[in-house]
């Protein structure tokens, strides 16, 4: 029991926290730009997936890390843009799109990974980014090492949470995207071009959806496999009501996420016989709750899941 | 005096046509600087439509319209705004879960900046504030806002982007009786500087209150302009109204029964949570037609939905035969024989994307005749949608054709057949004609005096005066929830009745 | 300039209904080509084997109904409930309930003779199934909880569920995996064909779609079930009590998908493992939407995905396309499907200005 409190082990806790929560920070806040214009993208999961795949074939192919996780943001934007495509120009309904293209880029993703590499008995591996410790930062006692060595996607996913807040409260484009989302009528007569604030913020969250699979391929592992996101689109989609649309709140539900699967690592690792399955529920269950409470207020973008067609109006 | 000077808006010979209807018939409309003119009339007039011509919200199809001397071509309300026109709505065109500075600022930055400026912006907010004396918390969220601070904040929007037209449909519908004095205060203020307001009711007292001009509007056309010093409460009612008397059914001379509707202080709230239904209480005996006139927004939408179990009352009773009736479930009405023709026959009574079948039996559809533990009977119910058919001869391809395929003439048949079928004691029949062709109107209008020749009562709500004098054997007058008034038929002048429909009690 | 505006239409005959599915399967075969082509197969030899491999022997076509049976299961599960328009995406979760439930009787029912313990697992599935979709159901009645994400959440939870079972009280004694112990001879699915995996969970799929269009078309509470999901205003103003038909066909869907989890276990499994179900519940949607929501519908296109998934293991070895153009082909065929079905509602307008 002592040992939980051995700084080493805290240490150690405090840098997986923040490992572990970067992919969820980049899948949650490109979530947040989309659903605050009033999609829900239920395609999150596919497009971390393909973003994680193109990232590893790319640098694979390459040799060149930054290439890989750009390219991944490239594919991220193009699958957001067929998002778009689906549900606000066509508008069809938002769930059964999120999901046909979670499907399609799970399967594409796979498949063309299969044909690049087929099916070697040795998975191939690429030389993964390393850690960066901040000079000054790092030397804080207790959670300096921790908390200040990590890969640099994380400390751009760091500076991506004020950005993306400046962004949506500070900005003259931030205000017409939630207005976008809250009522679309008043933003059109304003003049604002809904459809295409909906479709640039389907593009660039799926960009930020793209690399936070890369994430998983090119830093935290150095190889892809199949199960790689393992359900964090979904964790994404839950953390986005559970921090209320704000990406501050968001990324807090992450860290709390990202905590929990740290914490269980650990903890099996220390041989304690607590059933990580368990801890791992509580994320979900809190989102519920907060979806429960969510429900009852206001707080959830107004227009959400709603096409907006501005139909001839007529008598 | 005002009218030597250029008109800040000449609408000329405007005419609007949706479909088969002509809202507006060649309007012509002036609009001076700094007066308030109000245009007056009952709903279907064209009023709104006229002004959302103005605002750039609907194209007109003939006309032209002159904004301060310039040839306007207004494609969409961002040309109206440039050039100087604003409308303030009854629903307000707000983000509740944004401040009043962000809702106003939206869409006016130049361009240039990335940032909000929000400084600039709140000083300049403040600063109309000030002048005009609409004093509002800037950095308030606007759902925490009052309704009358709400229609500050649109007016504000309108101020803030230079408007100096500022067109207001029914403002007051949403008020109450203090916020509306500060409304018409502020009003004031605004033409004092040359600015004009056009003032949307059918409130006559407010209207008489408030403006320097009256256009009246009837069925699409101008039927009066006047100055509102010369002209009186009666005589505008008159010209909101008409004389003509459109009387194509009778009537059999009848003795009423005992009471089959009983409606004690009923207290309804709408969804704004205002109240809309104040104390209410009526009755319709059997074999009688009570015809309840009004302009709508006025008490009758809520009234309807409680009585068809649609929402819950704050307080009152209601009795169908002397049972009361269980408030908030529909299937209380439809148990007590209440026979319900809502206003929304496509979005509340029908399921138009199923087959008039499947229409003619939603009330019915667990009856013993057309089930068996369970299993749906079809041919009884074959039977039963054809015999419908053929007595309300509804034309249609049979009955398993798909109900939005029907004309709404058509439409209001299937919901007659199947409300009807079961000879109910009580008709509740909310604008049974709107929309429709003389034909079917005619149609529905027999359909409801044979119901009442067999021993029904009818509630009759209905917008359309001359169905209502047509129709019924008493008439009572709903205004802001109340009845204003009521009369036998016979006896009731047209005049009186609009002059309650506008709020005046004699 | 030339501007596209999306207008309603006047509604399709009712053949078109039966023809829009068919064209869109035919599209996407069609589309399929690309990838096919990418990878390198000879497109008529990888179509031939992608058949061949489904359909070309009596072990292929008896496989690719062991393989849709499941997909049968989960579509019905979705399309019912899409049909009342309660948003199921919990088919998932669902299935792992009933799995899990099986397992926990399967596993215990030593003494129970075969006639006696399959009723009882398949009832005690079912249940569990449709209690797991209930809860979700209710949060959208009561509580305006939007059912999509709700369903989807609980699908996770369920998931950690059975993993802290199978490293708990579930785990097979000695094993250090998780996984269960085997259930017992008398819980498991009778194979019905010699030679074959052919069992009696694809018989109930079968019976499962005839009771299920029995109840859409037939029955007064599936009548109710439309009318909910047609306009729930209108149902209400009928005096239906939508709430309680929306908890009901909750039950029935969850109950549904469950099946298709006792299935997978009693049948092909045997005991419980993490990956029972390769995503059935999700695949269930899209068969759902592909078959129009009608149960013969979906036994359709659960076959069609059947074939496809089956035809690809042996186009893949005979060619050397992966075999995850299954899925590829799958998310096209959805695409497919919602476009089409877009054109049944709305037409496109070439307005110039």
């Amino acid at each position: 029991m002592a040992q939980l409190f051995d700084i080493a082990f805290l240490s150690g806790l405090i840098g997986a926290t923040m490992r572990m929560a970067t992919p969820i920070i980049y899948a949650t806040l490109g979530e947040i730009l989309a659903e605050r214009a009033g999609v829900l993208n239920l395609g999150i999961e596919g497009i971390m997936l393909m973003g994680a795949m193109t990232g590893f074939l790319v640098t694979f192919s390459s040799g060149s890390l930054w290439l890989g996780v750009v390219a991944a943001a490239g594919v991220g934007m193009l699958l957001g843009l067929l998002m778009a495509f689906l549900s606000v120009h066509l508008g069809l309904s938002q769930h059964v799109s999120g999901l046909g293209i979670t499907l399609f880029a799970t399967g594409l993703a796979m498949f063309v990974y299969r044909l690049h590499f087929g099916s070697p008995t040795v998975p191939p591996i690429i030389h993964p980014f390393s850690q960066i410790s901040l000079p000054f930062f790092s030397g804080i006692p207790l959670i300096g090492p921790g908390l200040f060595t990590q890969y640099s996607l994380t400390y751009f996913a760091w500076l991506l949470i004020p950005a993306l807040s400046i962004l949506l409260y500070k900005t003259n484009i931030g205000l017409k995207i939630r207005t976008v989302g809250e009522n679309p009528v008043v933003a059109d007569t304003v003049g604002v071009n809904v459809l295409l604030t909906r479709t640039l913020c389907l593009v660039v969250g799926g960009a930020f959806m793209g690399i936070g699979g890369a994430f998983l391929t090119l830093a935290h592992q150095n190889m892809f496999l199949i199960d790689v996101i393992g359900g964090r689109g979904w964790v994404a989609i839950a953390m986005v009501i559970f921090g209320n649309w704000d990406p501050f709140k968001g990324a807090l539900g992450a860290l709390i996420f990202g905590f929990l699967d740290g914490l269980q690592l650990r903890l099996q690792g220390l041989g304690i016989a607590v059933s990580f399955h368990i801890f791992l529920m509580i994320p979900y269950l809190l989102t519920i709750v907060a979806l429960i409470s969510v429900s009852r207020k206001a707080s959830i973008p107004a227009a959400l899941l709603k096409p907006y067609r501005r139909e001839e109006k007529g008598g | 005096m005002i009218e030597t000077q250029q008109p800040m808006v000449r609408m000329s010979s405007v005419t609007k046509h949706f479909l088969d209807v002509t809202a507006n018939d060649k309007v012509d409309f002036i609009l001076y600087p700094g007066e308030i003119c109000s245009l007056l009339g009952e709903n279907g007039a064209g009023k709104t439509t006229l002004m959302n011509i103005l605002f750039g919200y609907y194209a007109c199809d003939e006309g032209e319209i002159f904004i301060k001397g310039e040839k306007a071509r207004l494609s969409s309300p961002k040309d109206a705004i440039a050039r100087g026109v604003g409308m303030i709505r009854q629903h307000f065109a707000l983000v509740p879960t944004q401040t009043v500075l962000e809702n106003i600022v939206i869409g006016t930055h130049s361009g240039r900046s990335i940032f909000l400026d929000l400084k600039t912006a709140r000083r300049k907010l403040l600063d109309l504030g000030k002048r005009f004396g609409l004093e509002v918390a800037p950095d308030a969220p606007v759902w925490t806002l009052s309704v009358g601070e709400q229609q500050k904040v649109e007016i504000l929007k309108a101020l803030y982007r230079d408007v100096d037209i500022l067109i207001m449909d029914e403002p007051t519908a949403v008020l109450a009786p203090a916020e509306t004095d500060d409304l018409f205060s502020t009003l004031k203020f605004l033409v004092r500087e040359g600015r004009s307001v056009v003032f949307i009711s059918h409130k006559l007292n407010e209207v008489m209150d408030i403006s320097d001009r009256i256009v009246v509007l009837r069925a699409g056309r101008v039927v009066a302009k006047r100055q509102t010093r010369e002209t009186t409460a009666r005589e505008l009612a008159n010209l909101m109204v008409g004389r003509e008397l459109n009387g194509n059914v009778s009537k059999k001379p009848f003795e009423p029964g005992p009471p089959v509707l009983e409606i004690q202080n009923l207290d309804v709230r709408n969804d704004r949570k205002l109240a809309a239904v104040n104390n209410l209480s009526l009755i319709v005996r059997q074999k009688e037609i009570l015809g309840m006139a009004g302009i709508s927004g006025n008490g009758q939408r809520e009234l309807s939905e409680v009585l068809f179990g649609m929402r819950n009352p704050v307080q009152g009773v209601i009795k169908i035969n002397n049972t009361p009736l269980r408030f908030g479930h529909p299937s209380s009405a439809i148990g007590l024989n209440m026979g319900r023709i809502p206003e929304d026959r496509m979005g509340t009574g029908l399921l138009m994307d199923l087959s008039v079948e499947e229409n003619m039996i939603l009330e019915s559809h667990s009856c013993v005749d057309f089930q068996t533990y369970g299993l749906t009977r079809s041919k009884k119910i074959n039977q039963y949608t054809d015999e419908l058919i053929r007595a309300y001869n509804i034309s249609t391809a049979g009955r398993d054709a798909v109900t939005k395929s029907l004309s709404g003439g058509n439409l209001q048949k299937v919901m007659l057949a199947r409300e009807l079928a079961g000879n109910p004691a009580i008709i509740i029949a909310v604008q049974p004609t709107r929309g429709l062709d003389v034909g079917a109107m005619e149609y529905v209008h027999q359909r409801l005096l044979q119901e009442t020749e067999r021993g029904a009562g009818i509630l009759l709500i209905s917008e359309d005066l001359d169905e209502v004098f047509s129709l019924s054997d008493r008439i009572a007058v709903i205004y802001e929830g109340k009845i204003m008034g009521e009369a036998l038929a016979e006896n009731a002048s047209r005049e009186q009745i609009g002059l309650w429909m506008s709020g005046v009690s004699q | 300039m030339i501007r596209l505006r999306i207008a309603k239409r006047k509604p399709l005959p009712p053949w078109a209904r039966v023809i829009i599915p068919v064209m869109a399967i035919v599209v996407t075969l069609i589309l399929s080509a690309i990838p096919i082509l990418l990878a390198g197969g000879q497109l008529w030899r990888s179509y031939f084997y992608l058949f061949y491999g489904a359909l070309g022997t009596r072990f292929n076509l008896l496989e690719t109904f062991v393989k849709g049976s499941p997909l049968i299961l989960t579509g019905l599960a979705v399309a019912f409930a899409f049909r009342a328009k309660f948003w199921n995406i919990g088919a998932e979760g669902q299935l792992l309930a009933g799995a899990l439930m099986a397992t926990v009787l399967g596993v215990h029912l030593g003494g129970v003779p075969r006639p006696f313990a399959l009723p009882i697992i398949i009832t005690a599935g079912f249940l569990a199934g449709g209690v797991w979709a209930v809860i979700p159901a209710v949060l959208k009645t009561k509580l305006n909880v939007d059912d999509v994400v709700s369903t989807l959440l609980l699908n996770y939870v369920m998931w950690h569920i059975m993993g802290a079972l199978l490293f708990g009280p579930l785990q097979q004694p000695g094993s250090s995996w998780p996984r269960s112990a085997a259930i017992v001879e008398a819980a498991r699915y009778p194979m019905l064909l010699p030679r074959s995996r052919f069992h009696m969970g694809i018989i109930i799929s079968f019976i499962a779609v005839f009771i299920i269009w029995i109840i859409n078309n037939k029955t007064t509470f599936g009548y109710r079930s439309k009318a909910v999901g047609v306009n729930i205003r209108a149902a209400h103003f009928g005096g239906i009590n939508t709430t309680a038909v929306i908890v009901w066909t909750a039950l029935i869907s969850g109950g549904l998908a469950a099946l298709a989890g006792v299935g997978e276990l009693c049948a092909i499994q045997y005991r419980l493992i993490m990956d029972i179900s390769p995503g059935y519940g999700y695949t269930g949607i899209v068969i759902a939407m592909l078959g129009n929501l009608h149960p013969v519908g979906v036994l359709f296109s659960a076959l069609f995905f059947s074939v496809i998934i089956v035809g690809a293991q042996t186009m893949s070895r005979m060619t050397g396309v992966p075999t995850y153009i299954a899925e590829v082909i799958q998310g096209m065929a959805l695409m497919v499907m919602l476009v089409f079905l877009l054109f049944t509602e709305y037409r496109i307008r070439v307005m110039r200005k």
